[in-house]
Parts: C-alpha cells; structure tokens; sequence
C-alpha cells in the first residue's frame, strides 16, 4: 500500500481565540485532484498554507499532524521545511500581481527558486525559467522572461506564477483561489492549462476556491468547509449532483446560474410607452492626451426604462465603469447625449445638475470603502436627507429607521459604526443610503463581487424586490455573467468600450449572437463536471477555430 | 531622459530665483542698518554716508535686485573705494564686510563643507541602513528592542552632545587621536582623514539613527507583502528573503530622505563645523547673517538650494533605476 501524497489528521489552527480550522482530517493521494471550497471564513486557506508550514513563526496555533509527500510538516526543522518548499510541493497565490517581487523581471525570480532547490549554474536556471514559462504558455518566453511583473497582464502574471510552481517539479501544487482575480475567459485558460499539466506530468492538485464551479471543471474530489469543519466530502460529480448535507445544498441553491432563466420577481412592471428614463447616444469618453490617449467608452447608445434592470456585462476594461459612473454624471462624457427626462444632462454645468443629482444614485462594490468608518451607519443612511434640505431631526431619524428596515437591517442598531457588520450587512447599509435620496435611476457597481454566494443571493434579490416596489430604473453591472442573467431584464454585453450585443437577456443568453459572447459563456465554469468536460472540449475548438 | 534633465533643470532655475528674491524681500524689511555695520560702530555719519554710496544701498531694492540679477548673466564692477574691480560672470555679488567676491569664497568653503558632507554620508548610509536590516532580521528578538532603542536615543541627542563626548574621549582623555583641525585633502590627504574622523563620526552617528529607523519600518512593511510570502513558500532562506527581496522594497524612501539630508547639510552642518573648528559654508552663513551681509547670505543660500535640487534629481534618477516601473518624465 502507497502512503498518501498528502495525510492531514486533527488539524486545528487558531488565530488568538479564532479557531480558523477545527480538527480537519483528509488525504490526497498521488496525482489525485482535492477541491476545497467554502466561503469566506471557513477555514480554507489557512488549512492550503499549513501544507507548507505557512504558519510558522506567524502567532497562529497549529494543532494535529500533517504530512506531505513524506515530510512530517509540523516536527520538520526549518531547512527540512524549505526543502519540502516548492521542490515537492509548491503554492500558487490568489493575486498574481502583488504575489511577485515588483523589483526583478519574472525569470529571474523562477531561477532564485530554482536555485534554491537544486545546484546550477545561473545561465541553467535561467533556461530553466524559459523553459516554464515557455510551458505554461507564456509566448515568446526566452524574450518576456526579461520582463517585469507589472509588464504582464494578469493572466500571464498568473501563468508565470504556475510556471514557478512548476520549476522544481514538484509532486503537489497548491493552489489558492488561482483564479479569482481572473476575467472569465483567461479563468477558463488557466484552468484548461493546470487541467493539462496534471494529466502531463501525474502531479497531484490542493485547489481552494470559493466558486463552485471552479471546483467542478477542475478536480476529481471535493471537500466543503464551513467555520473551520469539513461539511461534506467526496467525489465531485456526487457532492454537486446530490449533496448530502444541508449547508452543500444551500451553498449549491446559492451559485447562481448561468443556463437557468431569472426566477420570477412579483410585483408590478412600469409600462414602458412612457418612454425611457434615461437615454444615451452615442456616449463616448476618453482619458489621457497625445499618445497616452485612452477610448474608455467608445459610442455607446443605450435605454433604461422606469422599473427594469439593464444588466452590463463586460471584463476587466471593457469600459462598463466608466459608462456607469456618466450614466449618473460622475464622470463628464467626452461626446454624446444622454438625455434624462427629456433634458440633456450630459453636458449640464455642475449648478444646473444639481437637481437631478439625487435622482441618479450609485451603489459601489466595495461596502467597506464607501461608507465612513467614523460615522454611525445611520447618520451615512440620513446623508442625502440632510443633503435635500431635511433639518428635523425626528422626521430624519425615523426616516433612516424605516429605510434600514427596510433593506432587512435592525433599525435599533442606527448607533453603531461599519466594522461592526459583515459584508452583505454593509452593502445593504449602502442600498438604505442610496434609497434615502429617493432615485429614479440606480446604477450599481458590481454590488455583490466582494460577497460570499449565499449573501450575494440575498442581497440580489433585495435589490429585485425593492426595484419593482419602487419603480425605479436599475443598471447592474458586473463581471459575472450569471449574476447578471439572474437579475436584468435586459443585458449589454461591452468589450473595448463598445456595446457588442444587446437585447432581452434571455435572448443573448440563450442564443447569442455575437462571437464574444459566445467565448464569454462558453468560458463560464459549469457546476455538472460532465458538461464541464464538454465545454472543455468546446473552448479548445472555439480557440482553434 | 534628456526631456526630464531639461525640465529638472528649468525648475531648478525657478526655485534658486525665487530663493534670492525672497531673501532680498526679508533683508530689506529686516532691522539694522548695513551699512553702519559694515563701516564699524566707530565711522562719522559722513563715513556711513560713504559706505551707502559705495555699496549702492541707497538704491531702490528691486534696483538692487537687478544689479544681482545682471552680475549672475554679465558680471559687473565694483568700486572698491580706490579703484574699480571687475567681477565676472557668474558673479554672485561682493561681501559689504571685507570686499571679497562671493563667488570665490563659495569655491575656498565648498571643499571644506563637502570632505565633511561626504564623508559623513557614506557613514550614516552604511550605519544607517545597516542598523536597519539588522533590526528588521532580528525583529520582535532582544537585538532589535536594543536597537530600536539606540537609535531613539541617538534620533534625540544634539550633535553636539555627541561630538562633546568623542572629543573627550578619543582627544583629551585616552589621546589616541589629535585635536580635529581641518587640513586640505590636496595639501595632506592622511591629516585630512584623521582631522576630519570625529566630525564624521558624530554626524553620522545622528544621522544614522533616522535612517535606521526609516529602513527597519520600511522593510518590516516590505516583509509583510506577499511577494515575499510567495518566496517563503518556495523555500527561499530567511537571508536571502531580507537581502533579496526586503532590503530592494526598502530602499525608495531611504532614497529620497538621503537626497534632501545630503543637500540641506551643505548649508545646515552649522553646529559640526563651529563645534570642530571646521571653516566651510554653514560657519561662514551664520556669520554673515549676524552681520546682514546680505550678499554672501544669498550665495551660501544659493548654494545650498542648488546641490538640494542636484542630489533631488539624483535621487529620482536612482529611484528609476531601482523601480523600472517608475518612468521619468
């Protein structure tokens, strides 16, 4: 009988008096593939770094043995540590950008770990470098090796970083959330790629992720984690297609669904013969002057009505921001109309748009960063009321409380400050603020991307509930395109600053037209392992195609 | 590269014209009358009147201004009270007190100011960060609170607490080192290391100190990014971690810091060179202040601006080297 490649028994890890990881025991065998999913908090990526010893010298408290590819990782002395290091086990960090060294082109930093671990001239490691990179499928390698990270577009930073991982190699990678800084199409890359170097060289794979189906296209188990406990294990295919446990099952309820149409929303839908809300033509911005001049939107024409969602879908770049903030006028537009109950506010001086200001309301996608840290949430909820010239005290008061009720917060916690409510929590502190300006047009910002799925579940559908009781006009843009299809009626698809496919989203989803959107959904990770296999395939023909 | 020199160089011109007409501006609204001063406290109002005439004080200041002006581009003639000298361009004015050129002064001062300023630095540099990298290795260990400590005490003593101390110490009582007396690199290079040894030391012992502590927090933050996880993961030892990775992050604000200390310790090395005896441009600022020498004080000040815009695109040069991702322009 073999010895597995990776034997954890009783792993505890606690953080002062958090206990990150609660008594997690399982075994990898070689050349085997383990998801670990959860959501934030459970214990994850604390229990891929204490593979590696991670934690040592850092203050947390690690309990229980672990054993990796025959290194006893918690007796090991710190040389017998740094040799299971990236020689048998190597690690590829979450974001790709701040995980290299700024200072050092990117093959000279797969040579240092190179060298490390194995006795060789520089001129020897530095072909090494080449010859990763070069695998990985960095083109012209011997050439981009001389570059430095920030000269790489974050897919490549991510494939240097596999490259790395690939030098010595090792007989297990450990890879952490790989992906989740990654547009989709460059996420199917990547996952396509470690797909194959695993079936290449037989080495085995630890992948951490919060999405599902990250999971589901890359590996052949899956353990769930929730506070620091394994929830539920085995084989892929069975703990997607009928998880036992009630927690998989509700995480599962959560992801949301590319292929599925929106579940119906009740309530009433404003007719739309009363002509759009706001309209923009030919909306166009630009950044930069002579050369460095930048097209960020680049002639968009677009509609929103009263009491529908248009949903904008795009990658990293793709200008969906820009056009979001000029559809409220954060951003002045360089040419083009927007036209906003029958006034052409797009070239409206600052004191003549002042009142249409808090008619067109923005949430962002960071809760944290867009609220006050010293103020109490319900003295940022009653802002705009201030702001519209309320001075009774009362009146506002009771006024934040029935807002933050209504967003499905305690109205009694009106005192108390950020950091003393989750993510979700703050995000709909945000929607209470916004709503208390009474909009009629609300742009949102990738609202959810920072959110775990079963609270980006409920903050969707708050936003759906409280769309159609109002009546207002919701544009929702984000990077995750099932997200996007689970909320809008309507969905943009924007690549380079330009619109490139618009229309009913289940049309667009469900029979795109344009190539890019096809590329877009075909690189949507599917949470059935089989059909993932399928797309698979289907990405490699679009690509040679 | 040529672009950005170009520029720097632009601005460096702003900054040392807007030097010279602020302080003009400030002496004459300052009390005193100069040229009382510069006759003697002994000289009849008829002599006063003289000096005034001479010195052409008796114009208007924006008149006087020019005159500077024109010296720096032209040169000018000086009447002398017997005869007439002739100062080239760039000329820099004569001082009211003992008729010399500024500008030749400046050039007898400025080797004096800079063996003391150079010597000092590379000291404090190497003391500095070296302290620095030490107690970042050995952090939160005895070595480092020992430290840390040290250089706060060294941040708080005066330099011329220190300099009293090592006089003391290595010239009175164990005489191993003679009295600092300043000896001209040209004349005996081996006398103007040994004169020049304790006002270095002291100088850069205080000086050290802040940079020991800039380069210890810089790299603690440096140590806590995750590039530098990512090396730990891959086996890289804690030596080559500090010395590869930290010591390279830590280095762009000690950088800028040591750009303005070199410059302004052209000017500012007021207390080392009167406590050693050294004769070069902060000695010879003071005491033209103290006598509204209103010439000599705009040329020191010149210079002392001059080589802060010098060692600041020094710097930004360096900081581009270090960091490529930083582009001059």
């Amino acid at each position: 009988m073999t010895t597995p490649l990776v034997q954890v028994e009783d792993l505890t890890i606690d953080f002062g008096t958090v206990r990150a990881v609660d008594r997690l025991s399982f075994t990898l065998e070689a050349g085997a593939a383990l998801g670990v999913v959860g959501e934030s908090g459970s214990g994850k990526s604390a229990s891929a770094s204490a593979l590696l010893g991670l934690h040592r010298g850092t203050g947390a408290r690690v309990t229980g043995t672990v054993r990796v590819a025959g290194t006893d990782v918690g007796a090991a002395d710190d040389a017998e540590l740094r040799r299971l290091r990236g020689a048998k086990a190597a690690m590829v960090f979450q974001d790709p950008l701040s995980s290299l060294d700024p200072y050092y082109t990117v093959g000279d930093q797969i040579a240092e770990v190179y060298r490390v671990h194995n006795s060789v001239s520089r001129r020897a490691a530095r072909a090494r470098a080449v010859e990763v990179l070069d695998r990985v499928g960095i083109p012209d390698a011997a050439r981009r090796a001389r570059s430095r990270p920030h000269e790489f577009s974050g897919g490549m930073r991510q494939r240097a970083l596999i490259a790395m991982a690939l030098a010595c190699e090792p007989r297990l990678i450990v890879a952490d959330e790989p992906t989740t800084a990654l547009d989709v199409t460059v996420q199917a890359q990547i996952l396509d790629l470690l797909h194959d170097l695993r079936r290449e060289t037989g080495m085995g794979l630890l992948l951490v992720t919060h999405d599902v189906g990250v999971a589901a296209e890359s590996v052949d188990d899956v353990l769930v984690m929730q506070h620091g406990r394994a929830v539920e294990r085995g084989p892929v295919a069975e703990v997607l297609g009928a998880p036992r446990q009630p927690y998989t099952r509700e995480l599962l309820a959560s992801v949301p669904r590319v292929d599925e149409k929106r579940a119906g929303v009740p309530g009433p839908r404003t007719a739309t013969e009363a002509g759009p809300l706001i309209e923009a033509v030919g909306l166009r911005r630009e950044f930069g002057r002579g050369a460095g001049r930048v097209t960020a939107v680049d002639g968009v024409s677009l509609t929103v009505h009263a009491g529908e969602t248009l949903g904008i879908v795009g990658e990293s770049g793709s200008g969906k921001t820009t056009l979001g903030r000029m559809l409220v006028r954060l951003i002045d537009p360089t040419a083009g109309r927007l036209r906003y109950g029958g006034t052409d506010i797009g070239s409206l001086p600052e004191r003549e748009l002042r009142p249409f200001r808090r008619e067109l309301q923005m949430v962002f996608q960071d809760p944290v960063a867009s609220l006050n840290p010293r103020r109490s949430i319900g003295e940022s909820v009653a802002d705009p009321l201030r702001a519209a010239g309320e001075t009774d005290e009362a009146r506002i008061r009771d006024r934040v409380r029935e807002l933050l009720e209504r967003v499905g917060l305690d109205a009694g916690r009106y005192e108390r400050h950020p950091h003393e409510f989750s993510g979700g929590q703050r995000q709909r502190i945000g929607i209470a603020r916004v709503l208390a300006a009474e909009p009629k047009l609300i742009v949102c910002d990738e609202p959810v991307s920072a959110l775990d799925v079963t609270t980006q579940a409920q903050v969707i559908s708050l936003l759906a509930e409280l769309q159609r009781e109002l009546g207002i006009g919701l544009v929702f843009i984000a990077h995750d395109l099932a997200v996007v299809r689970q909320v809008s009626d309507r969905v943009a698809v924007m690549r380079q600053g330009r619109i490139v496919e618009q229309g009913v989203a289940d049309d667009v989803y469900g029979s795109p037209r344009d190539p890019y959107t096809r590329q877009l959904l075909a690189a949507v990770p599917a949470l059935d392992p089989v059909r993932a296999a399928a797309r698979r395939a289907a990405r490699r023909e679009l690509a040679a195609a | 590269m040529t672009g950005f020199l170009l520029r720097r160089l632009g601005g460096a011109v702003f900054v040392l014209l807007s030097l010279t007409v602020v302080l003009y501006a400030v002496f004459y609204v300052a009390p005193g009358d100069v040229a009382q001063i510069a006759c003697g406290p002994r000289c009849s109002p008829a002599q006063v009147a003289q000096v005034t005439a001479q010195l052409r004080l008796d114009d208007p200041v924006y008149t006087q201004y020019l005159h500077f002006l024109q010296g720096i581009v032209a040169g000018r003639d000086f009447s002398t009270g017997t005869g007439v000298e002739h100062c080239s361009a760039p000329c820099l004015g004569v001082s009211y007190q003992s008729d010399q050129q500024v500008m030749r002064l400046i050039l007898t001062k400025l080797p004096v100011t800079g063996s003391l300023v150079i010597g000092a630095f590379a000291l404090w540099i190497l003391l500095g960060v070296g302290t620095g990298v030490l107690s970042a290795w050995r952090r939160g260990r005895i070595t480092e609170r020992l430290l840390t400590w040290l250089t706060l005490a060294g941040t708080a003593t005066p330099v011329f607490v220190i300099g009293l101390l090592l006089i003391i110490i290595f010239c009175s009582t164990l005489q191993w080192l003679p009295s600092p007396t300043y000896v001209p690199f040209t004349e005996n290079p081996e006398q103007w290391a040994w004169g020049l040894l304790l006002p270095w030391v002291s100088l850069a012992l205080i000086e050290s100190a802040k940079y020991a502590r800039l380069t210890r927090s810089s790299m603690l933050e440096t140590l806590a990014e995750d590039h530098v996880r990512t090396f730990r993961a891959y086996g890289v030892s804690e030596r080559g971690i500090i010395g590869r990775h930290a010591l390279r992050g830590a280095l762009a604000p000690v950088i800028a810091l040591s750009a303005l200390d070199f410059g302004t310790m052209f000017g500012g090395a007021v207390l080392t060179e009167s406590l050693f005896g050294i004769p070069g441009i902060g000695r010879e600022l003071v005491h033209a202040v103290k006598v509204v020498d209103l010439p000599v004080v705009v040329g020191m000040v010149l210079v002392t601006g001059f080589f802060v815009v010098l060692a600041n695109a020094v710097a930004d040069m360096l900081y581009a080297l270090a960091d490529r991702r930083v582009v001059l322009s």
